[in-house]
């Protein structure tokens, strides 16, 4: 009775039947397809890439002060006609060359963005799992709080938040811990995202029949929900995440731009463009435009990126 | 001239990994109150088949090759306004899921005024009373309550009675019921069985049923297709089928039922199960799991004989009924159930 | 032959309105708390004898799954209890109940959810070791996995595969592997067979059927297809509306249905000498189990129903082989066959 047992299709046992599986997976097959995702994936690649070689590809390291010339500032970028051939786009107000500050800074950016996320991810995961699993009121609980939470926007938290810290241990000390309150304030301010999405596919995995197997074995709470039901509710996690990420670089951006987030000694995206807001209208352009432009084309390739994801998730347009 | 018939049909699925041919060497036909029934397992083709009748085979799927004779025309060849006057006007269809035709958000009398006056130029004032009536057609207690009501109003054996309504509406000369009881309790499936028979007792209408369950065949129709795998292995009358199967698989199929095993004894099973489209076998679709299988059929795909009362795609056929009265020696090893 | 799961007096009722909030409503001008119930289980009892197989049989809604589901201790009863072995185990601790978790498994009705898709095949079925027998060594797991796989008509070699590349037939069968896996006494199947083909459905209960001869194990088998229950059974209880209608010997039932539901329910199986549908029409519907009919469930549908069986509940009695829960045939009202 060979026939009757054996699955569809032959595979091997091999790392290569991993690769040939993924190959022939329905996640490459549209990603093949869909020319929007290929480009911005090979944007946000470029992205990921130069801002982890930052130190090799900038021409100087914007944080140390005793490389930059106060006489080189505002230099336009090399293609106007007082631009300097060392500083591919120009210098801001101190010297600084913009294409390294424009590496760092985004490096930055996309840092805070992921650890935020990912803090926000942790909360937002072992809430939206414990209210989903356990229902009643434990799940009131912890979907009213979110309630709370998310009446606040992400922002003012941020604000009142990051304000209070500033008046109350010194802008000193707040210079040093920038990143990482950055990256706590807005990972608090939104996991309710992630707690709600995680707690809606929790209910409906729930429901389904290996729970009740696993229950049955007599595992117990802690393991079900992280052993059985977590793996199968990652594939909104995983969409989320990208809009998330997004929208917490342009929650730092915001921040800094409003002399909140990351000091000027070590500009994010967000400070870059603070920064240059002054200068606009006397001609220095680029210190605010060219880091805008960064910033959005980095955002915006997330979210394509996201969009295409969703489509390919989505187990209703799955088989399509 | 059969009302409706079907030659030579074959429907074929446009995957990405090729096209896939989920139905070929389809023919048959049904004429005014005959009752045909087509069965088959999972994946064996027989709703592709009623949705191919009326040309409701939607992309990926299209029909490559054949004819679909109604009346006639040639349902293939039709244009999409054309298509629309021969549905639900001449040929109406039963779902399996009563929420596939009925309509949440409306009351089953706007439903039901509403699809009469798509096909036909009739006052809400008659249009009304069509569906009364065709509501105590399908022995609906109270009608006039029920026009009124939300399907999710309603019990499941209820809907499928308005969903019988609906499909007479418009007084069609054939209805094609795909698992019309599937999702139903057994007492309510006897039920409607019993209405679909009377029905087309009374009124002369075709019925093309289609369905997973041989007592419910047995019960309803006087033909039988037998499909596998995306082919038709047998048709005859259901008598004949039912008392003196040819095929091997229409055996082992009935054979495998529990009201034909001995209580508490191991049933007669067919090894194996139907393979994927993707992936038929060589020659004859069911020879990995046939007993009998020889070489000819891993190679040939096996034409129609005329054997019994059937007509039979078998190449074993002739060999088996000279071998009669032996009786088919299917497998019920009293192993332990281990497959090798 | 000795009990071996006892089930006395169950009740089982879930509230339609979950919230605190919900359940609050206005009436006339005074707030009040809404108390409204489904009546899944009213009162049931029925035991499982060692050894044999009994079957559950009823339309949806019945109730049934939710006593495969209460036995099994994933719901907890509203009322009454359920005993394995002379012991109370529907109050235990999680703890305690862990011994009886080894004993007594479960099979699940949609192979297609019952198998974590996330987890290979191995894994699945390694797990209630690890759990249950920690001290097996590596070897002596992989041994047990690959013996019970075998003895389930799953290649041992595929173990490595995730459930979505098997078919339905085979799902059922791995599904069934993680029952068998930790060696329980009494197995629960809910409705195992309903979700697959014909040809793949005499392969699962010759499985099962082959099991319970190799492994001595006893059967709560729900179902809602008779055909099924004549060849698989032993015994039967037909429910109905969350009561048991009739306990009786499969033969004895299908030979003499003494309820009238059980007539009804028998009558209306699909059988293949039939030329046409036969069958006992039954009047009115099955009424909502959140408002239960006075008196027998039965009575609004039952053509032998009088003023008693509007008024008072019949109680389950013994007569023969036979329970049976029905005033007519008490009083011998019901010209019998």
């Amino acid at each position: 009775m060979t026939t009757q047992s054996s699955p569809h299709e032959p595979l091997l046992n091999t790392a290569d039947s991993r690769w040939q599986q993924f190959l022939d997976s329905h996640f490459w097959h549209s990603f093949k397809r869909d020319k929007v995702a290929i480009v911005s994936f090979s944007i946000f690649f470029l992205f990921i890439l130069a801002s982890l070689s930052a130190p090799l590809l900038a021409p100087m390291d914007p944080y140390d002060m005793t490389q930059f010339d106060l006489m080189d500032s505002e230099l336009p970028p090399v293609w106007q006609e007082e631009g300097d051939s060392r500083f591919l786009f120009g210098t801001d107000a101190q010297g600084r060359d913009m294409w390294s500050t424009i590496l760092y800074g985004t490096r930055l950016s996309l840092i805070i963005g992921v650890c935020a996320v990912m803090l926000q991810a942790f909360l937002g995961i072992v809430i939206g799992l414990s209210a989903g699993y356990f229902g009643g009121r434990v799940d009131s609980f912890l979907m009213r709080l979110a309630d709370i939470q998310l009446s606040f926007s992400t922002l003012m938290v941020a604000i009142i938040f990051l304000a209070i810290f500033q008046a109350a241990f010194g802008a000193e000390l707040y210079q040093d811990l920038a990143m990482v309150m950055l990256v706590l304030v807005i990972g608090i301010a939104e996991w309710p995202q992630y707690a709600r999405t995680v707690r809606a596919s929790v209910l409906a995995e729930r429901k389904k029949e290996y729970v009740d197997a696993a229950r049955v074995i007599g595992l117990g709470p802690i393991r079900i929900m992280f052993r059985h039901i977590l793996p199968n509710t990652l594939s909104p996690v995983l969409v989320i995440s990208t809009v998330q990420i997004a929208n917490a670089i342009i929650s730092e951006a915001s921040l800094s731009f409003l002399g909140l987030g990351m000091p000027p000694s070590q500009p994010s995206l967000g400070s870059l463009i603070a920064s240059g807001f002054e200068f606009i209208f006397s001609g220095a352009w680029w210190i605010t435009i060219i880091p805008g432009i960064a910033l959005i084309l980095l955002v915006l390739v997330i979210n394509l990126l996201g969009d295409w994801l969703r489509d390919v998730l989505n187990p209703k347009l799955y088989k399509g | 001239m059969a009302l409706l018939e079907i030659h030579d049909l074959e429907v074929k699925f446009a995957l990405r990994s090729g096209p896939v041919t989920a139905l070929r060497d389809i023919s048959f036909s049904l004429d005014r109150g005959q009752r045909l029934g087509i069965v088959g397992e999972s994946g064996a083709g027989k709703s592709v088949a009623a949705f191919s009748i009326l040309n409701l085979i939607s992309r990926p799927g299209y029909i490559s090759k054949g004819k679909i004779l109604f009346d006639g025309n040639d349902l293939a060849q039709l244009n999409p306004s054309q298509l629309r006057n021969v549905r639900g006007n001449r040929i109406s269809m039963i779902f399996q899921d009563p929420m596939m035709t009925l309509n949440p958000v409306l009351t089953v009398g706007a439903q039901m005024v509403e699809s009469l006056q798509a096909h036909t130029r009739i006052s809400r004032q008659e249009a009304r009373k069509i569906a009364l009536e065709k509501l105590r057609l399908v022995h609906i207690p109270s009608p006039e309550k029920r026009l009124d009501q939300y399907p999710h109003e309603l019990s499941g054996g209820m809907k499928q009675r308005i969903i019988i309504a609906i499909a007479l509406l418009l007084n069609p000369d054939i209805i094609i019921a795909d698992e019309p009881t599937t999702a139903l309790d057994v007492t309510i499936q006897a039920e409607i069985m019993d209405l679909l028979l009377e029905l087309c007792e009374d009124r002369n209408l075709g019925l093309i049923l289609i369905t997973h369950d041989l007592g419910v065949v047995s019960q309803v129709t006087e033909r039988t297709i037998v499909m596998y795998a995306g082919r038709i292995i047998e048709m005859g009358p259901t008598k004949e089928i039912i008392n003196d199967a040819q095929h091997p698989y229409t055996q082992g199929l009935i054979n495998a039922l529990p009201q034909q095993g001995i209580p508490g004894r191991r049933l007669n099973q067919i090894p194996g199960s139907m393979p994927p489209l993707q992936q038929l076998p060589n020659g004859c679709a069911f020879h990995p799991r046939c007993a009998y299988a020889k070489a000819a059929c891993k190679e040939q795909i096996p034409a129609f004989t005329q054997s019994g009362g059937c007509q039979v795609a078998c190449h074993m056929v002739a060999e088996l009924v000279n071998q009669a009265g032996k009786s088919p020696a299917l497998e019920n090893s009293p192993s332990t159930g281990q497959d090798s | 032959m000795s009990t071996l799961v006892e089930i006395r007096n169950l009740h089982k009722r879930f509230p339609i309105h979950g919230d605190l909030l919900d359940r609050i409503r206005l009436k006339g001008g005074r707030l009040e708390l809404r108390e409204e119930n489904v009546h899944a289980i009213n009162g049931v009892d029925l035991t499982v004898n060692k050894g044999e197989a009994l079957c559950i049989v009823g339309e949806s809604g019945c109730g049934k799954s939710t006593v495969a589901r209460t036995v099994m201790g994933l719901i907890e009863p509203s009322e009454g209890s359920v005993h394995y072995q002379g012991q109370r185990i529907d109050n235990l601790s999680p703890r305690e109940m862990m011994s009886y978790r080894r004993r007594m498994q479960m099979i699940f009705q949609n192979p297609y959810a019952s198998l974590n898709p996330r987890m290979s095949i191995t894994e699945t079925l390694e797990e209630p070791i690890r759990f249950h027998q920690s001290d097996l060594g590596k070897a002596e797991m992989k041994d047990k996995v690959a013996e019970v796989m075998q003895a389930v008509g799953v290649d041992p070699s595929w173990g490595k595969r995730f459930p979505h590349e098997f078919s339905g037939g085979q799902r059922q069968r791995i599904s069934i592997a993680r029952a068998l896996i930790v060696d329980p006494e009494f197995i629960v199947a809910d409705e195992p067979i309903s979700a697959l083909d014909v040809s793949i459905q005499a392969q699962v209960l010759n499985l099962m059927m082959d099991a319970q001869e190799q492994r001595g194990l006893t059967y709560l088998f729900i179902t809602h297809d008779l055909s099924v229950v004549e060849h698989f059974g032993a015994r039967v209880a037909v429910m109905y509306l969350g009561r048991i209608c009739e306990v009786a010997p499969t033969r004895t039932l299908f030979a003499q249905p003494r309820h009238p539901y059980s007539q009804a329910l028998l009558s209306a199986i699909p059988r293949l000498e039939d030329e046409r549908p036969r069958f006992i029409r039954l009047q009115g519907e099955v009424p909502t189990p959140v408002n239960l009919p006075s008196g027998c469930v039965f009575h609004g549908r039952c053509p032998h129903a009088n003023d008693r069986c509007r008024n008072e509940i019949p109680a389950l009695r013994q007569v023969d082989d036979v329970q049976i829960s029905c005033h007519a045939v008490e009083e011998n009202r019901i010209a019998s066959g």
